[in-house]
């Protein structure tokens, strides 16, 4: 409700006469007093919204943020991006928790379980898809999912997607034995002490089912999917726990095989290092999406995101963190280099890829995180 | 007002701003985290507020957080030994020194003009298979195969005896910079050799600037957990890991309150001990005062 709007009632009242002359100066002066206070910090949020937080992954995923979508946006617009940096969602959703309203606006978050989860804990908000044209640009599939959790509308705008496949040192293993192995490549014996493993819950369930023979969504036998988390365990050199360290783990040799996302993965091979990368059969798919946090500048998110979604921007951001865009193949032109990056599908379908059910997934969030943590230290 | 009454003032004036500081920035978030740790977490991670014991129970007799902490404190008093066996020869040295002892605790201090997390890393570099040590090893054809040195309870130690060891050494340097030295060359005259000079005049003297360093060398090590994640192998986690953990990752700040308020009990315990037997004000002579 405005202030005219106020007054008009007020004065309603007092002409009424449910109001005495004496309380409608009253409270007229109190609104007064109240403007004069609040104007200057009103002024100062609306200004905050000259600048816009954003929230990735780091390392040569954020170098392309910056280069090929921020700096040119602030140019453009004169919006300034703030860009941070987590090394999990789970970090991240933890930060979010501890914060104010209107503190963190955009994430770079991956998974439409972390989108459920956040919804889960009432931190949507409501794109008004209207100002986002270019959400017409994105293949469907990866919209629709979210729109499931979220009642038809969107906190968010799908972005990429890529894999969690298995990366190995073709020095050390060959193409021919890696697809061999496949997922049990990680529990090769003779690999002992040259192996590194993501220290994230999922992805070592997810790889523990397929090493047992289980449906990745679906697993009946979860004391199987233990036993083959402590055989990889016993195995490892370490837990990484960032992109920046699995690269450094991989470049420098001091692991063999881990499995690895599918860009950094790229990111070393244009680097000339020598590292193969497969997806075995029901590797891990995954998608993701640009979130807008409630409580975040709306309009000032939704004109970030359609310069993010525009297909020159969502191009170049592509080829430089080395995912696929969301862009659907089939209305965009997406140049040389995507299609030979790591998972693409030129169909636009995405049937090829498996991804995490948020159902199940979030369901069994609570006992599985837990549980990993102990098998994890030794248990 | 009396002169007597405003004497009586005067300390609380001027420690207000501190009390003031403390309170708000530890007393209260502590208040806090004790409240939160009688809370529970919800299947959707957020908090079911009420008075619920779960998290102690569970805290308190799963064996799982014992062996972590019993192991926290093993590593913390390697690391206190180490440092102290390494700190008192270079702390002796500096005080003993000449002309030079601005530049050496100089150098003492460069350390601290570098990132935590980048010294932490820096060995990576140094102990890796294609580090600079089995870098040296395989040119001088020592060995063939680089040595697996990284990622083991070995470098969490060595990691934190690099981060503790200044903090060591300053507190055994101002000990021993405020004992006579002629203390020492009166013992000699009296027929002492050096060494038992050393044995029973210096060190009993410096004795109050070593367990401060002890002290704290051993907390500061007990509470880390960068470390351990830097240097770490797949089994090597500390007690702060299962804090960061419970929060972080499984969102569970209800359990991961209750974890962090039983290492400040155990920390705090141990401090009391230390308290009995050398007395907190063997600390203020440790920090020359």
């Amino acid at each position: 409700m405005d202030n005219s709007k106020r007054y008009e009632r007020l004065l309603e009242r007092y002409n009424n006469g449910d109001l005495d002359r004496r309380s409608f100066l009253g409270l007229i002066g109190a609104a007064g007093l109240a403007y004069g206070v609040a104007t200057p910090f009103a002024k100062h949020a609306l200004a905050a919204t000259e600048q816009v937080r954003f929230d990735g992954w780091g390392g040569v995923v954020s170098e392309a943020f910056r280069k090929y979508a921020f700096d040119p946006y602030t140019k453009k617009t004169g919006i300034k991006v703030v860009d941070g940096t987590f090394g999990s969602g789970d970090e991240y959703i933890s930060r979010i928790k501890a914060s104010q309203p209107g503190e963190y606006n955009i994430a770079h978050l991956s998974g439409v379980f972390d989108y459920a989860r956040y919804n889960n804990l009432g931190l949507t908000s409501v794109l008004n898809e209207k100002n986002i044209p270019n959400l017409q640009f994105v293949i469907p599939k990866l919209t629709d999912v979210f729109r499931k959790v979220t009642d038809g509308t969107l906190s968010c705008v799908p972005y990429d997607y890529g894999t969690t496949g298995i990366a190995y040192n073709r020095k050390h293993i060959s193409d021919d034995e890696a697809k061999k192995k496949g997922a049990k490549l990680l529990i090769d014996k003779d690999l002992k002490g040259k192996l590194g493993a993501w220290g994230d819950w999922r992805t070592r369930i997810w790889y523990a089912s397929l090493q047992t023979g289980q449906d990745p969504n679906n697993a009946t036998d979860m004391d199987a999917v233990w036993n083959a988390i402590r055989t990889n365990r016993d195995l490892l050199l370490k837990y990484w726990s960032s992109g920046a360290e699995l690269m450094s783990l991989l470049a420098e040799e001091e692991i063999y095989a881990t499995e690895a996302w599918s860009g950094r993965v790229y990111a070393l091979q244009e680097q000339g290092h020598d590292i193969g990368y497969m997806d075995p059969p029901n590797g891990f798919g995954w998608q993701e999406c640009l979130f807008v946090i409630k409580g975040s500048p709306m309009e000032a998110c939704e004109e970030l995101l359609n310069f993010m979604l525009a297909p020159a921007t969502s191009i170049a951001v592509a080829e430089g963190q080395n995912y696929p865009p969301a862009l659907d193949p089939k209305k965009v032109d997406l140049g040389t280099k995507i299609p030979k990056l790591p998972a693409f599908d030129p169909t636009g379908t995405l049937d090829g890829l498996t991804f995490a059910n948020p159902t199940y997934w979030n369901g069994h969030e609570q006992e599985w995180s837990k549980e990993f943590g102990r098998i994890q230290k030794g248990y | 007002m009396t002169i007597e009454t405003r004497e009586a003032r005067q300390p609380w004036i001027l420690l207000s701003p501190s009390l003031t500081v403390i309170t708000l920035l530890l007393v209260i978030p502590l208040l806090f985290i004790v409240v939160y740790s009688f809370w529970l977490r919800t299947a959707t991670g957020a908090d079911q507020v009420g008075f619920f014991l779960d998290n102690w129970t569970e805290a308190l007799t799963d064996a799982f957080y014992r062996d972590i902490l019993f192991y926290t404190l093993k590593i913390a008093a390697i690391t206190t030994v180490v440092c102290a066996l390494l700190g008192y020869p270079a702390a002796y040295f500096i005080a003993r020194s000449k002309g030079n002892k601005a530049l050496l605790l100089l150098l003492l201090m460069l350390p601290f003009w570098i990132s935590y997390i980048i010294r932490t890393m820096s060995w990576i570099n140094i102990l890796g298979v294609s580090g600079a040590i089995n870098s040296l090893l395989i040119s001088l054809g020592i060995i063939s195969e680089p040595i697996q040195m990284l990622y083991n309870q070995v470098t969490i130690v060595l990691g934190l005896v690099h981060f503790l060891l200044p903090f060591m050494i300053l507190n055994i340097y101002v000990s021993l910079e405020g004992i006579d030295v002629t203390l020492e060359d009166a013992a000699c005259s009296l027929g002492a050799t050096r060494w038992q000079s050393f044995l029973e005049v210096t060190l009993p003297l410096s004795i109050a600037g070593l367990a401060a360093g002890g002290l704290l060398c051993f907390v500061l090590a007990a509470g880390t957990y960068i470390t351990p994640i830097i240097l770490g192998g797949p089994s090597d986690a500390m007690f702060a890991n299962l804090v960061f953990e419970a929060i972080i990752t499984q969102l569970d700040w209800p359990l991961g309150s209750a974890l962090s308020l039983m290492l400040l009990v155990v920390l705090g315990a141990l401090v009391l001990v230390y308290n009995h037997f050398l007395g907190m004000g063997q600390l203020m002579k440790g920090l020359g005062k």
